[in-house]
């Protein structure tokens, strides 16, 4: 009786931790599918397009509002008598290493993994995916390859648009709001930022971008029948995909920066 | 051709097929007829390999399918799914022409659209629908492009799932036709589920009824009517009184 929810709470740990198993699995399937041909070049024309230059906006936004705000709040947090230096460093360094591309893979996947999942999951339902098999055509080439790789190349892109943005609401916050000086608000951005900042965000990029497209694609090719399945699907593949790169996050963090 | 060999599925507690034993000779129409629900779209799939078997062998040329090479016996295939199952984000004329323009058999993009607007033709669609969206098309007219995409390569063995619900008669009369003569002229393999008995004696050189799981009846189409089979007897005349029960 009093162990009954330490019962249901092992048993979905157990679960979650089978569903990761078998997305790892999914992973060496599609690295597998990634190295021998045939490649579909006009599906991963298609997802490029979906994926990354229809993720513009989104990203852009977030990032535009995320710098302005971190403007604000370190201006706020004590350090105004030393702003004009610390403002620009914090926010430049703060929105390459963590904030561009966590918050940009974040509202990728809030928006491709979620219409992914939907996607492939229909197919499923409406047996195109078997349709597909029986034109001698493998879903996981012509679905989760391009889509994959896709996005896997995009995200660092959409990182360093990201933190070019990012870096420009806080100049905007900065000196339209908090009176910085602006040549002084740029140069201090340049000297403080290191290239290593903006590399790791973009390697970080790439790995969200790879885990997006993968959950997506997993949990649509798995979906259970009906609508409710396909529903089922797409909130599974958005909220596994957030967790997982939350927690890669840490790692590649832990990895890169504690010396 | 293609030899089923007591075929077992279930899907959990719901036991689908309970050995089948099936022999499709080359060259000749089988058609399947049997209750909804009795597992006769399974029984394509397991063939296909979409759907596992759980025990039993299917032999394609003295093959078994578990050992031999399934990408060689797909790419002389072509399969009408119940349900169409286009693909919504290829337009008609790409979804016809799906196969010719990709992987081995690919050709150049203007040839391979004069193919699907010729077999557009032949299952009784103007040219007109082939730049249209499979959305935009009423149902039976999507299960005719799911028709002409399952012959658009000349495939050597053809499987059709309901080829003629959901179409008018003289539609379902065109589409019988057009499915006799891939078997004789073509000298096609078909397998055919249907529950329309015109389909049936329009279409079958053999005739399989599948009940509770296996096989009931099995033989030529001449010798349907006089089989002294009740199951057959009752299904071919739609009687609801019988040995098959009317709720399954
Ligand atoms: N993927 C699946 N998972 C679980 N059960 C399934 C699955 N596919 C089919 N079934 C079950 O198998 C049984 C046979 O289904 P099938 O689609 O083969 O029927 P059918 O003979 O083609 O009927 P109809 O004439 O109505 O198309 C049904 O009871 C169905 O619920
Ligand atoms: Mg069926």
């Amino acid at each position: 009786m009093i162990l009954a929810p330490v019962a249901a709470l092992g048993r979905s740990t157990l679960s979650g931790l089978a569903a990761l198993g078998r997305i790892g699995l999914f992973c060496i399937a599609t690295l597998a599918a990634l190295v021998r041909p045939p490649f579909y070049i006009r599906e991963f024309g298609h997802a490029l397009w979906t994926i990354g230059y229809n993720s513009l906006p989104v990203v852009g936004l977030t990032a535009f509002f995320t710098g302005g705000a971190l403007a604000l709040q370190i201006y706020e947090g004590g350090s105004r008598f030393n702003a004009g230096q610390v403002v620009p460093s914090i926010v430049a360094i703060g929105m390459t290493r963590e904030l561009g591309p966590v918050l940009g893979a974040l509202m990728v996947a809030a928006r491709v993994a979620s219409s992914i999942a939907a996607e492939i999951g229909t197919m499923k339902v409406t047996e195109q995916i078997d349709a597909l098999v029986t034109l001698s055509t493998d879903p996981m080439r012509y679905l989760t390859v391009p889509r994959v790789l896709a996005a896997t190349l995009c995200l660092p892109v959409l990182v360093a648009m990201g933190d070019s943005i990012g870096i420009f609401g806080g100049y905007v916050v900065g000196t339209g709001r908090l009176d910085l000086n602006a040549a002084a608000y740029l140069e201090n951005t340049v000297e403080y930022l290191e290239p290593w900042d903006v590399t790791s965000g973009l390697i970080k990029g790439a790995v969200f971008g790879f885990i997006v497209a993968v959950v997506g694609c997993y949990f649509g090719m798995n979906s259970g029948r009906g609508a409710q399945g396909v529903g089922r699907a797409t909130k599974s593949a958005v909220v596994t995909a957030s967790v997982l790169i939350l927690a890669a996050n840490y790692l590649l963090t832990e990895l890169f920066f504690s010396a | 051709m293609i030899e089923l060999v007591d075929l077992h599925k279930a899907f959990g507690a719901n036991r689908v097929l309970r050995g089948v034993n099936l022999h499709v000779p080359k060259g000749k129409s089988m058609v399947i007829i049997g209750g909804s629900g009795t597992g006769k779209s399974v029984l394509l799939k397991c063939i296909l390999g979409l759907v596992k078997p759980d025990a039993g062998q299917i032999l394609i040329q003295g093959k078994d399918t578990a050992k031999a090479d399934r990408d060689a016996f797909l790419a002389r295939f072509g399969m009408l799914f119940q349900g169409g199952a286009l693909f919504d984000s290829l337009s008609v004329w790409q979804n016809v022409a799906f196969r010719l323009l990709r992987g081995t058999q690919k050709r150049p993009r203007a040839e391979a659209r004069e193919i699907a607007i010729e077999k557009l033709r032949r299952v009784g669609l103007k040219p007109e629908v082939a730049d249209l969206y499979p959305a935009e098309l009423s149902g039976g007219m999507q299960k005719r492009v799911g028709l002409a995409r399952a012959i658009a390569a000349d495939p050597e063995i053809i499987f059709f799932d309901e080829p003629t619900t959901g179409l008018d008669p003289i539609m379902a009369g065109v589409i019988n036709e057009l499915i006799r003569e891939i078997v004789v002229e073509m000298g096609a393999t078909a397998m055919t589920i249907t529950h329309d008995m015109s389909s049936v004696r329009a279409i079958a050189d053999d005739v399989a009824m599948l009940h509770d799981g296996v096989i009931q009846w099995t033989g030529p189409v001449g010798r349907m009517d006089a089989s002294g089979d009740p199951y057959l007897d009752q299904f071919i005349h739609g009687r609801a009184e019988g040995p098959i029960e009317a709720v399954r």
